[in-house]
């Protein structure tokens, strides 16, 4: 297994914002690199980083041995463009043929049509098609030179599920022809289907980076809503990732309050809370989204936000 | 950026099977002008504004005045003058406000993510712009053949275009100067100005022959001058002085280095 890309200590600020703050990262040869985030968290200033779109503040980034802002750094990368970029007034074809030429050994736009399902839009101009017809072209641009290296970056933001399933093959087969791929999300259910390794950034940090199994289990959890008199006593069991308090909510006047835990195993926590004799009522259960496993990761280790002790 | 030598394992390069095809540079090039070309002409009227403005200028300001018309040596100065504003104007306006403008939408970052080296891009938009440069002239020389008493020879109006085209290549990286330091909105005050301080005081509106001693002094540091003054010289057959050569070449030299510096430190917007 060979490294492809590599970040060194990578900081970059925009002005007075810490897009990305130390993050050291290591791309490897044959697998899908999940990149799980909420927005804003840094992933798509990764990319561009990587793309030698930009430059960081501090710290090194190397593609393929070298600095990437140089073209020929390049020649085995392949990214997609965000689906509102295509210009207006070209059409399908020129698009694909135009970028295409950058590369050596190209793939045939009809063949490229064929497999990302668009050979009637060919030709068609940018600007008449729909979001996820851009989208899928978009993707395509990404495998269209054949690359080692591809960055998909929310790669199927706003497609129907069916359109959604067929990306996900096409990314699939492109990895089994030997490409090393990089996908940012912030749908779980994506990464899931894709990554064999994850890495979860938020405000700029790495917060963790592990397989996809050993992250799933520490981002998979669920939250516990219920009110009580005795919150505090509550918050402090055993189980709770993390708690937020909203003292005296509607409809209180009763001493209560309201409680919404951040559980990992919420079965578990349940037989704890009634173990303790505390008093509760009305007990809600549902999963955690996204965001609040993310802000669980963040606050279980004060000591170490880098790194997540598995 | 890449980092010294040191003890990690070497990131991969390129299999040899893999580098063996090479792109050329020149049909690269070629695909970037095309594409260029086609994105402004499919949207014709974008190109309207600097294709009829300096003819009109000539229609309204020289036309009337016979004294000027109806005198071949001053008709002839005046169309060249307007010819040279014609080519400026599409070359700061055009270049500056498209790469000002496509700064701010995603596909130009796009592109640099790319294998696409800097002078590739800036050559092929400098190209695609020289050629509705040219475009914008065609109704100049028009206006001037049949409504004026300007009179050119064969060879001396093909030499005049070639001297046009190199005299136009410092406006060219200017407006590509511009471009990219300047927001859109920013760009085209920058350019408002920068065209019409050069058109005055480089002679285009007003003969550097009428110039107080002071203005046709300063006159001779301004690119447009320059241009006026060697496409008047080759019209004409005759050698031109050292002072218009060496000053065309000062701004292109400085003009070049300047775009280079600033694509390179270009990121586009913040946050895309």
């Amino acid at each position: 297994m060979t490294t492809l890309a590599r970040l060194d200590s990578v900081t970059r600020r925009f002005g007075s914002t810490t897009a990305l703050d130390a993050v050291s990262l290591e791309i490897r040869s044959g697998e899908i690199l999940g990149l799980l985030g909420p927005n804003g968290a840094g992933k798509s200033t990764m990319l561009t980083l990587l793309q030698g779109r930009r430059r960081p503040t501090s710290g090194t980034v190397e593609l393929f041995g070298g600095d990437p802002s140089l073209a020929r750094f390049r020649a085995e990368l392949g990214s997609t463009p965000q689906e509102t970029a295509l210009p207006d007034t070209l059409r399908v074809s020129e698009v694909i043929d135009l970028v295409a030429a950058h590369f050596p050994d190209r793939v045939p736009t009809a063949q490229l049509a064929e497999e990302f399902g668009f050979a009637d839009l060919l030709r068609r101009q940018c600007g008449a098609l729909s979001g996820g017809q851009k989208r899928r072209i978009a993707v395509a641009l990404a495998f269209a030179g054949r690359p080692r290296l591809v960055l998909l970056d929310e790669p199927t933001t706003g497609l129907d599920v069916d359109a959604r399933h067929g990306l996900w093959a096409a990314i699939r087969r492109h990895r089994a022809d030997g490409a090393t791929v990089v996908v940012t999300s912030h749908y779980l259910e994506e990464i899931e289907a894709l990554a064999d390794r994850v890495v979860v950034i938020d405000q700029g940090r790495v917060l963790a980076d592990d397989s996809l199994d050993a992250v799933r289990s520490r981002v998979e959890s669920s939250i516990v809503s219920l009110r009580s008199p005795s919150a505090q006593r509550i918050a402090e069991l055993a189980g709770v990732v993390r708690a937020e308090r909203a003292e005296g909510g509607e409809a209180s006047g009763d001493g209560t309050d309201r409680l919404d835990l951040t559980v990992a195993d919420s079965d578990e926590f349940v037989r704890t809370l009634v173990t303790s004799g505390l008093p509760f009522e009305r007990l809600a259960v549902r999963g955690a989204s996204l965001e609040e496993a993310f802000l669980a990761l963040t606050v279980s280790t004060p000591a170490s936000p880098e790194r997540i002790p598995v | 950026m890449t980092a010294a030598a040191d003890t990690r394992d070497p990131v991969t390069r390129a299999p040899e099977t893999r580098a063996s095809g090479r792109v050329s540079m020149v049909k690269l090039y070629g695909m970037h002008v095309r594409a260029l070309l086609l994105e402004t002409l499919r949207v014709p009227i974008a190109i309207i504004g600097s294709m009829v403005f300096p003819a009109m200028s000539l229609l309204f300001f020289v036309v009337p005045n016979r004294a000027v018309a109806d005198d071949p040596v001053l008709a002839t100065q005046a169309v060249i003058s307007l010819s040279v504003f014609a080519v400026m104007v599409s070359a700061l306006f055009n270049l500056g406000l498209t790469i000002a403008e496509n700064r701010e939408k995603p596909w130009d970052p796009y592109l640099r993510s790319l294998p696409l080296p800097p002078a590739v891009r800036i050559s092929a938009q400098l190209t695609a712009t020289s050629a509705l440069s040219f475009a914008s002239m065609i109704p100049v020389l028009l206006v001037g053949a049949f409504a004026t008493a300007a009179t050119v020879s064969a060879s001396g109006l093909l030499l005049g275009l070639v001297v046009l085209a190199l005299t136009s290549i410092p406006f060219l990286l200017l407006g590509a100067a511009i471009g990219y330091a300047f927001p859109s909105k920013a760009a085209i005050a920058v350019i408002q100005v920068g065209m019409f301080g050069f058109a005055f005081a480089g002679g285009l509106f007003f003969p550097p022959q009428f110039f107080p001693d002071w203005l046709d002094a300063l006159s001779r540091f301004i690119p447009a001058r320059h241009a006026r003054e060697l496409v008047i010289s080759a019209v004409d057959g005759t050698a031109p002085d050292l002072w218009m050569l060496a000053g065309a070449l000062a701004w292109t030299l400085a003009a070049a280095a300047l775009v280079l510096w600033l694509y390179r430190r270009d990121e586009g917007r913040r946050y895309r």
